[in-house]
C-alpha cells in the first residue's frame, strides 16, 4: 500500500479525520461510548439499589470497606494519565511521532499503576471474607468496579498493540485516527471513574 | 485510502500560526487539568470535613458533573467544531444521557428495598 510521507509543513490539521476511514473512527468510536454509558448507567444503578444489601447481620458495609487514601492515589493516577494522552495527541497534531509514542507509553505505565492498586484493592477485600458471591452487596460492588477494571485492560492492551504496531512506522493518515480513538476511549474511561470515586467511594464513606 | 494523495504544504506564517495554535491549546488543557485536580481534590476534602452528608452529597454530586462536562469538551474535543459530524455526536450525547437518567432514577427509587 502507498503512503503519502508527510512532513510537519504538510501535516493536515485533523490528520485523524482527514480521511474517509479517520471520518468512519471518529463517529465510531463515540456511537460506542453512548451505548457504554447505558451499559455502565445500568451497572451504577444497580450497585445503588443493593449496596450494603445482604444477609442479616453482615459485617460489610460501604463505611467499614473503603479507604479514601487508596481511592484518592487511583484517582490521581488515571486523571493524570487522561492528560498525558492529551500530550500524545498534541504531538500528533505537531507531526512528532516520538513524542505520540512516549506520552502514549507513559500513559500505559499510569494505567498499569492504577489497575495494580485495584488488583490490591479487590485482593484485600476477597482476602477479608468479602467475595463476589458473598453478598447482592458485594456482587453488585465488584460487577460496577470490575467492569470499569475491564475497560482499563482493554485499553492497555489496544494501546500497548498501537505503540507497538506503530513504534517505527512514524505518523500517517493511517494510523493518526487509530491514536486518537483510543485516547478518546481513555478520557471516556477516565469520565466513567468520576462518577464511581464519587457515587461509590466518596458517598460510601459518608454512609 | 490512496484517494487522498493531494498533498498541501502551508506556507511558513500559516504553519506557525498552526504550532503556536496547538501550543496554546495545550495550555488551556493543562489549565482544564488543573480545574479537575482542584474539583477532586475539593470532593475528598469535604468528605474528610465531616460536614452533613446532605450537605455533601449533592455538592460533590455537581462536582463530578462540572468535571465529567469539562472532560468531554476539553480533554475529548467536543467543543472542536471541526469535529465530523460532532452536531451529531453531541445530540447523541445528550439526548442518551436524558433518557437513560429516568431509567436511572427508576432503578434506584422503585428498586429500593
Amino acid at each position: 500500500m502507498e503512503e503519502t510521507k508527510f512532513t510537519p509543513q504538510t501535516w493536515p490539521n485533523h490528520a485523524e479525520q482527514a480521511t474517509a476511514e479517520g471520518k468512519n473512527k471518529f463517529v465510531g468510536i463515540w456511537i460506542f461510548i453512548c451505548s457504554d454509558i447505558v451499559l455502565f448507567a445500568s451497572v451504577f444503578a444497580t450497585y445503588l439499589s443493593l449496596r450494603n444489601q445482604g444477609p442479616a447481620g453482615m459485617e460489610f458495609s460501604t463505611q467499614s470497606l473503603f479507604e479514601l487514601p487508596l481511592a484518592f492515589v487511583m484517582t490521581m493516577l488515571l486523571l493524570t494519565s487522561s492528560l498525558t494522552s492529551v500530550y500524545a495527541m498534541y504531538h500528533m497534531k505537531n507531526y512528532n511521532a516520538k513524542g505520540v509514542i512516549t506520552w502514549m507509553a507513559i500513559t500505559v505505565l499510569l494505567g498499569l499503576g492504577f489497575l495494580g492498586l485495584e488488583i490490591y484493592e479487590f485482593r484485600h477485600y476477597v482476602h477479608i471474607g468479602f467475595g463476589y458471591t458473598q453478598s447482592a452487596f458485594s456482587s453488585a460492588f465488584f460487577t460496577l468496579v470490575g467492569t470499569h477494571g475491564l475497560h482499563v485492560i482493554i485499553g492497555l492492551v489496544w494501546i500497548t498493540c498501537l505503540i507497538f504496531r506503530n513504534a517505527k512506522r512514524g505518523l500517517s493518515l493511517y494510523n493518526a485516527p487509530k491514536f486518537y480513538a483510543a485516547s478518546i476511549y481513555w478520557h471516556f474511561i477516565d469520565v466513567v471513574w468520576v462518577f464511581i470515586f464519587t457515587v461509590v467511594y466518596l458517598m460510601g464513606v459518608l454512609g | 485510502m490512496g484517494h487522498h494523495n493531494e498533498v498541501q504544504a502551508k506556507s511558513q506564517a500559516q504553519y506557525e500560526y498552526d504550532r503556536h495554535h496547538n501550543a496554546v491549546h495545550m495550555k488551556k488543557q493543562v489549565v482544564n487539568f488543573a480545574i479537575m485536580i482542584f474539583l477532586t481534590f475539593l470532593a475528598f476534602a469535604v468528605v474528610v470535613a465531616d460536614f452533613s452528608p446532605y450537605l455533601i452529597k449533592p455538592f460533590i454530586l455537581l462536582l463530578a458533573g462540572i468535571q465529567v462536562v469539562l472532560q468531554l469538551y476539553s480533554f475529548m474535543h467536543m467543543d472542536d467544531k471541526n469535529g465530523h459530524h460532532i452536531g451529531v455526536i453531541s445530540t447523541y450525547v445528550w439526548s442518551g444521557a436524558m433518557i437513560i437518567f429516568p431509567v436511572f432514577l427508576a432503578f434506584v427509587t422503585i428498586i429500593w428495598w
